[in-house]
C-alpha cells in the first residue's frame, strides 16, 4: 500500500476569467486580482532616483517642475538616495569612471526597480560613439534598462511618454513570472519571454 | 592698451617672440618654452600689461609639435590677449609652470599634463586629474591608440 501523491488534473474552464500558474507538485497559484493590486500600486508610486549626468538632466528637471509635473502621473517625488528609489533615469552620457557608481547604484536598489535610458548617449553612447574614449557605449553594457526613450535630448513630453510606457510595462507584468537577476544579465542572458 | 603699443612692449621684453594681431581676435605672441616664465612674469607684473587673470590654459596637438595656449586678461582695463609656447618635441615635452604667477594655472596644467602628457616643470602636484592614475598614455594626442574603448571612424 502507498500513498499516491499524484494530484488529479483537473480541467480549467474555458471561461475562468484569471491566470492559473503550475506552481509545481501538482499545486496551482491563482493569481488574478491580486497582481492587478500589486502592479497598480507598483506603477504609480515610481519614485525616480535624483540622478543626471549632462544635459539630458535639464530635461528631466523640466519634466519634474511645474509645467509638465511628472508627479500627475505618480513618479511624485525624486528621492536622493538609491534605497528610497524604484526608478533610474540615466539621463546623460555615462563614462566609463561613471560605470562603476551607476553599477553600485543600481545595486543599492530595492526590488522591484526600474531603468530608463533617457537620450543618444545613455541608448549607445550617442555623439560620443565613434573616437572617444571614456564614453560608455549605451548605459546597457552596465545594467538591464527597461525602457529607451530617444532623443538628443527628448523632450519632456518624449521622457513622460518613456514613463507611462514603463507603467504599462509594469501593469502587464506579473508576479509569477521569473525576473531576470543580474548576475544572468552579465551572462549576457535575454530576461524571459513571457 | 591698444595692441600696436602692447606688440611692442612684448617685443622689446621678448626680441624672439612672434607677435599678430592683425585679422585675428586677439593679440597672439608666440615664444619658445625656456622664454616663457619671464615674459609671463612681465605681463602679469608689468604696471603697463597688468595681465591679472588666466581666463583660460590649453593645450595643443600639432602632429609636429606641441602648444600650450594661455589666454589673459587684464582686470582694469579689460583688454585680452593670448599667449603660446610653441614646444618643438612630441617624446618629451617640457615647459615651466605658471602657477606661481596665476594661481588658477596649477589645474588647468595638471589636466594638459593628464590628456597631452605636456610636463610642466617645477609644478607643486603634478599628477593625473581627470583619469584615474594607472592610465596608460594620453588620449588627447593625434596618435593615441586605444582598441577596447575606441570605436574610430
Amino acid at each position: 500500500m502507498g500513498i499516491d501523491i499524484k494530484t488529479k488534473e483537473t480541467e480549467i474552464p474555458a471561461d475562468f476569467p484569471g491566470k492559473v500558474v503550475e506552481g509545481g507538485n501538482g499545486g496551482r497559484i491563482i493569481v488574478t486580482s491580486f497582481d492587478k493590486i500589486i502592479n497598480w500600486s507598483k506603477s504609480n508610486s515610481l519614485w525616480p532616483l535624483t540622478f543626471g549626468t549632462s544635459c539630458c538632466a535639464i530635461e528631466m528637471m523640466q519634466t519634474g517642475a511645474s509645467r509638465h509635473d511628472w508627479s500627475r502621473f505618480g513618479f511624485e517625488v525624486a528621492r536622493a538616495t538609491p534605497r528610497q528609489a524604484d526608478l533610474i533615469i540615466i539621463a546623460g552620457t555615462i563614462v566609463n569612471k561613471m560605470a562603476p557608481v551607476l553599477r553600485r547604484l543600481y545595486e543599492q536598489m530595492p526590488e522591484p526597480k526600474y531603468v530608463i535610458a533617457m537620450g543618444a548617449c545613455a541608448i549607445s553612447g550617442g555623439p560620443f560613439f565613434y573616437n572617444s574614449y571614456s564614453v560608455v557605449k549605451g548605459a546597457d553594457h552596465i545594467i538591464p534598462v527597461d525602457v529607451y526613450v530617444p532623443g538628443c535630448p527628448p523632450r519632456p513630453e518624449a521622457l513622460l511618454h518613456g514613463m507611462m510606457q514603463l507603467q504599462k510595462k509594469i501593469m502587464e507584468s506579473s508576479m509569477a513570472d521569473e525576473q531576470q537577476t543580474l548576475a544572468d544579465f552579465d551572462k549576457g542572458e535575454q530576461p524571459p519571454e513571457k | 592698451m591698444d595692441n600696436e603699443k602692447l606688440k611692442s612692449l612684448i617685443e622689446s621684453w621678448e626680441p624672439t617672440a612672434e607677435v599678430t594681431y592683425e585679422g585675428i581676435q586677439h593679440l597672439t605672441a608666440v615664444v619658445a618654452p625656456e622664454k616663457l616664465y619671464a615674459l609671463a612674469e612681465k605681463l602679469h607684473g608689468d604696471k603697463e600689461t597688468q595681465f591679472d587673470f588666466l581666463t583660460c590654459l590649453s593645450g595643443v596637438d600639432y602632429k609636429e609639435h606641441m602648444e600650450v595656449v594661455y589666454h589673459l586678461r587684464c582686470q582694469a582695463t579689460f583688454s585680452e590677449m593670448v599667449l603660446k609656447v610653441k614646444i618643438p618635441t612630441r617624446t618629451k615635452p617640457e615647459v615651466e609652470t605658471v602657477c606661481t604667477i596665476w594661481r588658477a594655472a596649477e589645474w588647468h596644467e595638471r589636466e594638459v599634463f593628464d590628456l597631452f602628457g605636456i610636463v610642466f616643470l617645477k609644478h607643486p602636484d603634478l599628477r593625473r586629474i581627470l583619469l584615474t592614475d594607472d592610465w596608460v598614455g594620453y588620449p588627447l594626442r593625434k596618435d593615441y591608440v586605444d582598441t577596447v574603448n575606441i570605436v574610430s571612424y
